[in-house]
Parts: C-alpha cells; structure tokens; sequence
C-alpha cells in the first residue's frame, strides 16, 4: 500500500555515499570529524576554547553551498520544515543542547562514529535513534504532530 | 588549504544530503514513525555513508599524518557515561520533534530560509546554553 512508497533506496544509498565520501575528504586530508554539531560549535566559538575556527566554518558554508549547486545541476530540493514556530524553536534548542551534551549528532555519531566502529558512537546513535522514535509516535498519538 | 579542502568537503556533504532526500525533514520523520507510512529511504543513507567511510578509516590507520594539515585531530574519549546517554536522549527529543538535526538544518538554509533560519538560531543557542552551563559547573 503506502507503505514503502516513498522509498528512494537507490538514490538514498549514492546520496549517503557522498556524505561518506565529505567524511573521508574531512578525515584524510585536514584530520578532523566531519561532524556537523562539533563543526558548527567550533565555527560559533562555542566551544571550550571558545576559538572561532576557520576550517570548520569552511565545511559549514559549504553543506548550503552544496545544496545550491544540486538543484542548479539537478533540479529543485524539495524540503518541508514544520510550520509551527513553537516546534521549530523547542526542538532547534534541544537538538543544539543534547548534541553538544552527548558530543555528537546523526553525522559524527551516527556516520563518522558507526564507521570507526566505535562503542560510545554506536551507543548514543542507539538511544538517539530509539529516543526519537519514541518522541515521533507519542507527538502522533497525543496528536502535537497533527 | 585547509580551509578550501572543508569547504569541498562541506559542498559534497549538502550535495549528499539534498540527493538522497535527507534535507526533508518528513523523510526523517517517515523512518521515525514506526507505526505510520514507513519510510526506509534514511537506512539505505546511513548504509551508503557508513559503507564509504568504514573504508577511509581502515586507510586512516596506515597514514602518519592527514595530507593537508600536522596531525589528526579527532576524538579519544571511550568513556560511555551520563553526558553521553543524556546528550543523545535530549538529541533524540529534537530530532524526533522536527526531523530536523544540524546537517539537514543548514541545507534548510537555502530550500525554506524562513523556517531554517528559526530552526538555526534555536540550536545555536541550544548550545550556547550547553557551553554556559558546562563552564559554570567547571568552576566548581
């Protein structure tokens, strides 16, 4: 039925190749984690050392630069944000909370992490993926996703 | 040098995102909901980017030093303590709220500037907050 139908596993799988292949560039040549919470912590001097960074902020001009580039060789990007404002804000501050707290988000942990195999990153992309999970079903079913 | 190769590296990581779909939010929160219209097309992303760089970290281990820069710079820690399992639940909350976590964010920036730009300063002062309360309970 609907199931499934959405599904772009083809182009899932060359697209998620090419974040693969932004995490080796990142890894290989300048030596860092192309995780994107470190990376845009660093590019804000939010960081320990509080040192404003240009090679990170480098890599985070470049993520939009690169949507840009996509839909100019390949057509329009379709995304749809939440409308409510409310949302926006509450889950823009727990995600910028948590991913420094917990040292990563979905590309140093989950990508960048899961790869090098290691045990903290496969951790926290097990609770943050079943954490999520269960955040989307109770939204649905206390009916705050509408 | 440094520099330039981050910036091709950030235009391949936003060109990765808006190809397979990863810059909308609803596919994310197709994957998250388990009891709804599943939406798989996120596994088959985690599975290309993990599979691509599985392989640089098995070439990362026979180089002395990264090409462009002095040494590697990359995170030592093992420890799997409190920060970490409450980091990645608070994480866990925004991500599952919105759909949203930083990378697919900044593409936002350029498809719905409006909504993205919210969704930005929100997290950025999500870890302002972080680095504020982090500072304060260093001191003591």
């Amino acid at each position: 039925m609907d199931m499934l139908a959405r599904a772009m596993p083809l182009q899932g799988f060359l697209g998620g190749a090419m974040i693969g292949l932004a995490g080796a560039i990142m890894l290989l040549t300048v030596g860092r984690i192309a995780g994107v919470s470190g990376l845009l912590a660093q590019t804000f001097g939010l960081t320990p050392s509080g040192s404003l960074n240009l090679t990170a902020a480098s890599f985070i001009l470049g993520v939009p630069l690169g949507v840009v580039l996509t839909q100019y060789v390949n057509g329009p990007v379709r995304s749809f944000y939440p409308s409510s404002f409310t949302t926006l804000i509450v889950a823009g501050l727990f995600v910028g909370f948590g991913s420094r707290l917990g040292s990563g988000c979905t590309s140093g942990h989950g990508v960048c992490g899961l790869s090098r195999l290691s045990p903290r990153s496969l951790v926290a992309t097990c609770v943050f993926m079943s954490v999520a999970i269960v955040t989307v079903a109770v939204m649905k079913f206390s009916g705050l996703s509408k | 040098m440094s520099a330039l190769l981050s910036l091709i590296s950030g235009v391949v990581f936003g060109a990765g995102l808006a190809l397979s779909g990863m810059a909308d939010p609803t596919r994310v929160t197709g994957f998250l909901d388990i009891t709804g219209a599943f939406d798989p097309t996120l596994a088959f992303v985690m599975g290309g980017a993990v599979s691509v760089m599985a392989i640089a970290w098995r070439v990362q281990r026979h180089m002395n030093a990264p090409i462009a820069a002095k040494k590697f710079d990359l995170p030592k820690t093992m420890l799997i303590d409190r920060r970490l399992i409450l980091g990645a639940s608070i994480f866990g909350i925004g991500w599952g709220i919105a759909g949203l976590c930083p990378g697919p964010a900044l593409a936002g920036l350029v498809i719905v500037p409006d909504k993205a730009i919210i969704f930005v300063l929100a997290m950025l002062t999500g870890m302002g907050l972080y680095r504020f309360i982090d500072a304060r309970f260093a001191e003591k």
